[in-house]
């Protein structure tokens, strides 16, 4: 039951190598430390998630930040409440954020196409404005939900006193800061890419594909499709949730601003650049997007000025004056330039970018057909 | 004058769509391993007709009976469980995925019913459903092709895979609306030397056709539309020898 194919055993093993061996090949591009890595592998996980939901059935969500947002709040709730211990903070917030994906999927997908896109954002806003507003008591509205001294943890008193200090979640008593907390998260990701890929290669995987192809025909082919969609909507809700969960883990300050429809449209961007429906695809988007806003948003005007030096006296002015705005709060209109560039020119995402390079170097032989790994072969129009 | 072998029966259908009567009156019963076509001129409401019967279509009044079970109110998906298959004058099928799993999902659905969870189980542990689905793409000629994406099949192939979707269900009745529609003489021609191979299973068929020479060489029972009514019915000799049938419909155009 457990059988894999080889394809799918080394994408596996090889996923793997690459995310825990990540703190040595990204030293060169000056991503090696804790703080990127951590958000790499979680947004990884956001990504993987939202891509069965987007990439594997075709529902374009723009509300999934909402699930993320649920489950930030969760864990630090559990911390609050319970104990700083990680699990339990995981386990609630994937639970959690399950149920109300649960409830908001089902109301959504009475809905398909840009519909359903309209009311999961109009959802998620919903939910971001009354974490802002009448559910600040359990949000704590702008200033965000964060640990205190006087935080009654139940669990922790009952095992004896706290630790004195500023409380921070462990794993068993370790704490998860710096490259502990890497590799939690990164066994995480590996977890949740195991699952991403069983699903993709499931039956069920295949109904999900088969409900993006041709919905009619799934529904004259004798298949309820609404329970699936939902499955994949609940499936990937928590996804949104464990990730969520796992920035409150790595940075325990939960605020009102994760709900909001720009987080949202960043997992969704991330899939699109990665190649929606391939697995490793969102991954590497949520990477390339997590580390050139680390770098974007980093350059001011100073560095700017340097870089354009060896232009004549004026002429250098204006370079920064026009630069600048793509630069560090204006790190967005380079996201969007990126964006469009893609999906007008690849419009498969880096996967298919890397599909087309691997096609060219692998014409001369054309025995084997591409088995199952990643999306299927681009295919000349009828 | 019901016979005791009727498996569908089309009961005092009426469909109204405003002002618009598109079909008046239809009593329709198919005889169980028979080939029943309808045929009629453009606009008598066949594929209105059919629409009601697959449960895409609502009757304004009247309902259809499939083996004692009321067809009338029933999702596509719970019809087609109930052993109903259908093809599509332009075929649905998956175009992104291969032909080998395009015949796989129906034979699925016939197994494990209209949903499953079934996420952790391996797509290549199914190994009795991709035996099943080869002899199936074998039967139609198109075992050579499994690898290949739908999407890029020609449209004899792509009607001929999707007539293998619907096979592989074993489907108590078929429902096919214009199947030869737009091929060429040649892929006509295969195609009702397929159709004629699958009569000898004793699977009931309804077919909508407009190219007499198709409907001719596969009908037991045919039953002639116009204008939303049948005009006649009967054995294709008695329906070419109908003068009503010739006035509205053969005469005309052929």
């Amino acid at each position: 039951m457990l059988a894999m194919s080889r394809n799918d055993i080394l994408l596996f093993l090889g996923f793997t190598i690459a995310v825990l061996a990540m703190p040595i090949w990204l030293q060169p591009f000056g991503a090696a430390y804790p703080d990127l890595l951590q958000r790499f592998m979680i947004f990884g996980i956001f990504a993987v998630g939202f891509n069965i939901l987007f990439g594997l059935t075709g529902y374009l969500s723009f509300g999934h930040a909402a699930f993320f947002g649920v489950g930030s709040y969760t864990a630090v709730w559990s911390f609050k409440l319970l104990s700083l211990d990680a699990i339990p903070a995981m386990l609630f917030a994937i639970a959690v954020s399950g149920v109300f994906a649960l409830v908001i999927g089902y109301l959504s997908l009475r809905r398909s196409g840009i519909y359903f896109s309209i009311l999961t954002l109009a959802f998620a806003q919903m939910s971001y404005n009354l974490a802002y507003s009448v559910l600040t008591p359990i949000t704590n509205g702008e200033t965000g939900l964060q640990l205190t001294l006087a935080d009654p943890r139940h669990v922790d008193r009952m095992f004896g006193e706290a630790m004195p200090g500023q409380p921070v979640p462990t794993l068993l008593g370790q704490s998860l800061g710096g490259f502990a907390g890497f590799y939690f998260c990164a066994g995480f990701l590996i977890i949740a890419f195991f699952i991403a890929q069983r699903i993709t290669n499931s039956p069920f995987g295949m109904m999900l594909k088969g409900i993006k192809s041709n919905q009619t025909r799934m529904n004259y082919t004798g298949f309820n499709t609404k329970p699936y969609t939902l499955a994949a909507f609940v499936i990937s809700g928590m996804y949104a949730g464990l990730a969520g969960a796992l920035l409150a883990v790595t940075d325990p300050l939960a605020g009102a601003e994760r709900m909001q429809w720009t987080a949202s449209g960043e997992v969704v961007l991330m899939t699109i650049l990665g190649g929606a429906g391939t697995l490793v695809g969102p991954v590497i988007g949520a990477w390339l997007i997590k580390y050139f806003e680390n770098i974007f948003s980093a350059i001011n005007e100073t560095i700017l000025a340097r870089f354009w030096d060896f232009l004549p006296d004026g002429l250098d002015h204006a370079a920064v004056v026009v630069s600048s705005k793509f630069v560090g709060e204006g790190w967005f209109l380079t996201l969007g330039l990126v964006f469009v560039l893609i999906v007008v020119f690849l419009p498969g995402g880096i996967m298919e970018g890397v599909r087309r390079i691997a096609h060219l170097f692998n014409r001369p032989d054309k025995s084997s057909p591409s088995q199952g790994k990643a999306a299927p072969q681009p295919q000349p129009a009828e | 004058m019901s016979t005791p072998n009727v498996v569908l029966h089309v009961a005092d259908v009426h469909k109204r769509f405003g002002g618009l009567h598109a079909l008046a009156d239809i009593d329709l019963q198919v005889e169980e391993g028979q080939t029943h076509a309808i045929i009629g001129p453009n606009g008598a409401g066949k594929s209105t007709l059919l629409n009601v019967i697959i449960g895409k279509l609502a009757p304004t009044s009247g309902q259809v009976v499939f083996d004692g079970a009321v067809l009338t109110g029933r999702k596509p998906y719970q019809i087609n469980q109930l052993g109903i298959a259908r093809v599509f004058q332009t075929p649905e099928i998956f175009a992104d995925l291969s032909v080998l799993h395009n015949v796989m999902i129906p034979a699925l659905a016939k197994r494990d019913g209209a949903f499953k969870l079934n996420m952790l189980r391996s797509l290549d542990s199914e190994v009795s459903i991709r035996q099943e689905a080869e002899h199936m793409l074998e039967d139609v000629g198109m075992l050579s092709s499994q690898d290949m994406h739908a999407g890029s099949l020609s449209r004899g192939d792509k009607r001929r895979m999707e007539l293998a979707m619907c096979l592989i269900q074993h489907p108590r009745l078929l429902l096919l609306d214009e199947p030869t529609a737009g091929m060429s003489r040649h892929d006509t021609n295969t195609t009702i030397e397929l159709l004629k191979k699958i009569k000898s299973r004793g699977m009931t068929k309804v077919i909508i056709e407009h190219d007499m020479h198709v409907v001719f060489s596969l009908a037991d029972k045919i039953s002639v539309l116009a204008q939303g009514r049948i005009i006649a019915d009967g054995t294709p000799d008695q329906v070419r020898g109908n003068p009503k049938v010739q006035e509205a419909y053969l005469g005309g155009t052929h």
